[in-house]
């Protein structure tokens, strides 16, 4: 009976599109200028086991294409070709026809086939050219051959014995004089690792040498010296080669041709990884049933309270269970480098269409982030480092004008603060022109010409709907939908995003996101009887209103004053529809939030204790919510719900225009 | 194997998951103001006393509000408001029936608040009639038919139409008074 292979066609998609990246981002680094064999031998591995797994699955066009692919970077990988742009060029836009054949097989779409057969009619071409010309490199890998070999002309030998071997009876300078019997002996010593004088052990031994033996020796007659403390020490032999010999191999291919040796030996056990594949369900799953421990727990430790007996114990669970919490938590995190890898390629695609030299510098690739934040992160991430490429860096004319170097840098920066998730898109180009936004903001009716803005509000309106500042409208950008929407976006991840910019020096988006969607710290507020959460990130203070701060527009539209800015307020209980302790604004608090930009203070009765929260979604068993943006469930095993604040903002200017209408 | 009577006890729920054995199919019947109503047995997850809920704002009168299920939040609806009956104080005997409803968008827990519980029933194929036509006065989309078991009549109510996500966001219940 055959076997079902369409049950591992997923896995056989997944694996594929990781190696698609893997070939990506290893073509791009080669691009920069290094032939690192190992890298080259990465991109290898991961178009040969697309090509196995095609050909297994019976997409014969995918493994004819990588077949070709893989032969190119086979001569790459053993030095026999050259790395040139040209070919790099070549081998990422067929990593974008793989990309596409297999999306088209998984999708069951329609295939650019015209664009395909081209590509690897070029593959095809340079694999020819290399044919005909194959008898000249062919011989520079035969030299290669010969740095390897057992005979060399000296030895460098990396000697760090173990602190206890002095105890074994041994005794490192004798061995050294037999050495010197062999050849003539240069020793260096490494004092890094002795302590300082007061832990010295007078018995143990900190140092470690490394030895130059010169002259025509063979390689067991140096292990034998060692052979009596093998298991006592580090120990390693490297053969010296001579100059003259690699002179004679031709320059280019010498970084290629050594390094080959190396990374084959090497190569295989670095590609297994220590990781196993479960469905992110299943850690869903996992995570939901923790926080159910968690919840469980503090009941306990409320009703444990009584009894003295336990207290222990539960304090002991408390701790587990947090650790345990945490832990679980990790499972859903992933390195941001899964966002960041992606922007190399983009950085250089877009550099070379608009005849801008640029390069991206990054840093923080391993803050890790919750699974679905980094989803949904990447396109507003695309969308911010197009603006900067597009509108930041200047053309490299125009850079050396104003005295800059010609290549233009971005920087892509992320890491930890407070338990939230900072990345940074920073360039050093020609930064945004207050004046033509305000400009563009007065004519747009966004603003009145009168008002008097501060430089950071100036640059806030970037992030009002329908704002564009470039004076042609590119494909790239440039169309004054995006940096509205990128703020959305990030508010709707609970995150926020803020510019800084300095005119002729760049600017500087800053985003801030939660790790995780699953968390969040929140607020308690009460109105009426009922709980609800304010996430902590949009508060921005909770303040007693005095009667003398209450303005009323047109008698019914409630704002309040607080330095210097109206403040529309927002009872919370009149949206709710709930019975409120007080309806008396100066009795209650109000919570001032920010959300889309704009103050809004929220009526509330009291506020409780500030929490962390696991969010819980109303959507799974039952529907979106107006005003809510979701649940969780508290210590007492109730629930909360929380507060979606810009839904709030939106819902509470709806139910003022009804009853606008209303009153007409 | 399919044969030709089951192909019918089938085709009353939406994909043949009713509750069936050899001679029939077993129903959870409910009470609500004095009629007895059935639900497909497997689509019930537990059957619990009512407790408080959380109201959640913004929603149609007959959903009471949502409840802690060991960690999921579960919406419950009151059957009695739902089909615009008199509504009554919850006494003890007041009961959540906890189901399962499957939709396009896969599946979902629902939890209903009725009068009390009655009993398991084994229906026969041939016993469930089909549902008469009352025209506009009562909407009977989500009836699958009707029963007699002791000369009660119970109605078989389908949890799908009965609960899907546009019916719980509608403020309208119901038939008519």
């Amino acid at each position: 009976m055959a076997i079902d292979i369409s049950q591992f066609l997923q896995t056989f998609y997944e694996e594929s599109f990781e190696g698609l990246d893997i070939m990506e981002s290893g073509l791009l680094s080669l691009d920069s200028g290094s032939a690192d064999s190992e890298v080259i031998n990465d991109i290898f591995r991961a178009a040969h086991s697309i090509k196995g797994g095609s050909g297994t699955f019976g997409l014969n066009a995918v493994a004819n294409f990588t077949h070709i692919l893989e032969s190119l970077l086979d001569e790459m990988r053993d030095g026999r070709r050259q790395v040139t742009k040209e070919g790099v060029n070549l081998l990422l836009e067929s990593v974008d026809c793989l990309r596409e054949m297999l999306t088209a097989a998984k999708e069951n779409q329609e295939l650019d086939t015209q664009r395909i057969a081209d590509v690897h009619g070029r593959l095809e071409a340079m694999w020819g050219k290399s044919e005909e010309g194959a008898s000249t490199p062919v011989t520079a890998t035969d030299n290669s051959n010969t740095s390897t070999g057992q005979n060399a002309d000296g030895w460098t030998i990396k000697f760090s014995p173990f602190p206890y071997i002095l105890k074994t009876g041994n005794e490192p300078a004798r061995m050294f004089k037999e050495l010197r019997e062999l050849g003539e002996l240069t020793v260096a010593v490494n004092t890094d690792k002795v302590p300082d004088f007061p832990e010295l052990d007078p018995d143990e031994c900190f140092l470690a040498w490394t030895l130059t033996l010169d002259g025509n020796i063979e390689r067991a007659a140096i292990e034998d010296v060692f052979s009596w403390i093998e298991e006592d020490c580090d120990l390693e032999i490297t053969p010296i080669v001579s100059r003259s010999e690699s002179d004679n191999q031709p320059a280019a291919n010498t970084p290629a041709a050594t390094g080959a040796a190396t990374a084959r030996t090497g190569g295989s056990s670095s590609s297994e990884s220590a990781s196993i594949r479960v469905g992110i369900d299943k850690v869903d799953s996992v995570i939901n049933l923790v926080g159910e421990l968690v919840i469980t727990q503090s009941m306990l430790s409320t009703t444990g309270s009584a009894y003295p007996m336990l207290q222990a114990g539960l304090a002991q669970l408390e701790r587990n269970t947090r650790e345990l919490q945490e832990q679980v938590m990790r499972m859903r995190m992933l390195p941001v480098s899964f966002v960041f890898n992606r922007f190399p390629r983009l950085v250089h695609d877009i550099s070379e269409k608009l005849g801008k030299k640029i390069e991206l510098k990054m840093s923080g690739e391993q803050t890790e982030l919750d699974k679905t934040v980094i989803e949904k992160v990447t396109d507003p991430l695309v969308h911010l480092i197009r603006n900067s490429l597009d509108h930041g860096i200047e053309m490299p004319e125009d850079r050396l004008a104003a005295g800059k170097p010609e290549t233009g840098t971005v920087w892509l920066d992320a890491y930890h603060k407070g338990g939230n998730i900072i990345i940074e898109v920073r360039d050093d180009g020609k930064g945004i022109d207050k004046a033509v936004i305000l400009e563009k903001a007065i004519e747009r009716g966004l603003v009145d010409a009168n008002t008097h803005l501060e430089d950071n509000q100036i640059l806030d309106l970037i992030f009002q709907p329908g704002l564009s500042t470039a004076k042609e409208v590119s494909d790239l950008s440039g169309r004054g939908v995006g940096m509205d929407v990128v703020r959305r976006n990030m508010e709707s991840l609970g995150g926020n995003v803020e510019i800084r910019s300095t005119m002729g020096e760049g600017s500087t988006l800053t985003v801030r996101l939660p790790l995780t969607l699953a968390i969040l710290d929140g607020q308690t507020i009460e109105v009426g009887n009922e709980n609800y959460i304010v996430p902590l990130i949009s508060i921005i203070e909770s303040t007693q209103i005095k009667p003398e701060m209450l303005n009323y527009v047109a008698g019914k539209g409630e704002t309040f004053m607080l330095r210097d800015e109206y403040i529309p307020v927002i009872r919370l209980h009149e949206i709710f529809e709930s019975k409120p302790r007080h309806t008396d604004i100066t009795k209650g608090l109000l919570v001032v939030v920010e959300a889309e930009g704009k103050k809004t203070g929220l009526f509330v009765d009291d506020l409780l204790g500030q929490q962390q929260v696991v969010i819980k979604s109303l959507e799974t068993n039952y529907k979106k919510v107006d005003g809510v943006s979701g649940a969780t469930i508290l210590g007492d095993g109730s629930i909360a719900l929380i507060l979606d604040v810009p839904g709030l903002v939106r819902l509470s200017q709806e139910n003022r225009t009804d009853r606008l209408k209303l009153s007409a | 194997m399919a044969t030709a009577a089951s192909t019918e006890a089938m085709q009353l729920g939406q994909d043949g998951t009713l509750g069936q054995d050899d001679d029939g199919v077993q129903f959870l019947s409910f009470i609500l103001a004095d009629e007895y109503y059935g639900i497909d047995i497997l689509r019930v997850q537990e059957i619990k006393g009512w407790t408080p809920v959380t109201r959640v704002p913004q929603t149609p009168e007959h959903m009471k509000g949502v409840l802690n299920l060991r960690g999921t939040i579960v919406p419950i609806i009151d059957m009695r408001m739902r089909f615009s009956l008199e509504e009554v104080e919850y006494t003890p005997l007041t009961v959540v029936i906890v189901m399962t409803v499957k939709s396009d968008s896969g599946e979902r827990l629902v939890g209903i608040v009725v009068d009390a519980v009655s009993d398991v029933l084994n229906v026969g194929k041939d016993d469930i009639k089909p549902t008469p036509d009352f025209g506009d006065t009562v909407s009977t989309d989500f009836i699958n038919g009707l029963a007699s078991v002791d000369d009660k009549m119970v109605m078989l109510l389908d949890a799908d139409k009965l609960f899907n996500v546009e019916e719980l966001a509608t403020e309208e219940t119901l038939g008519q008074e």
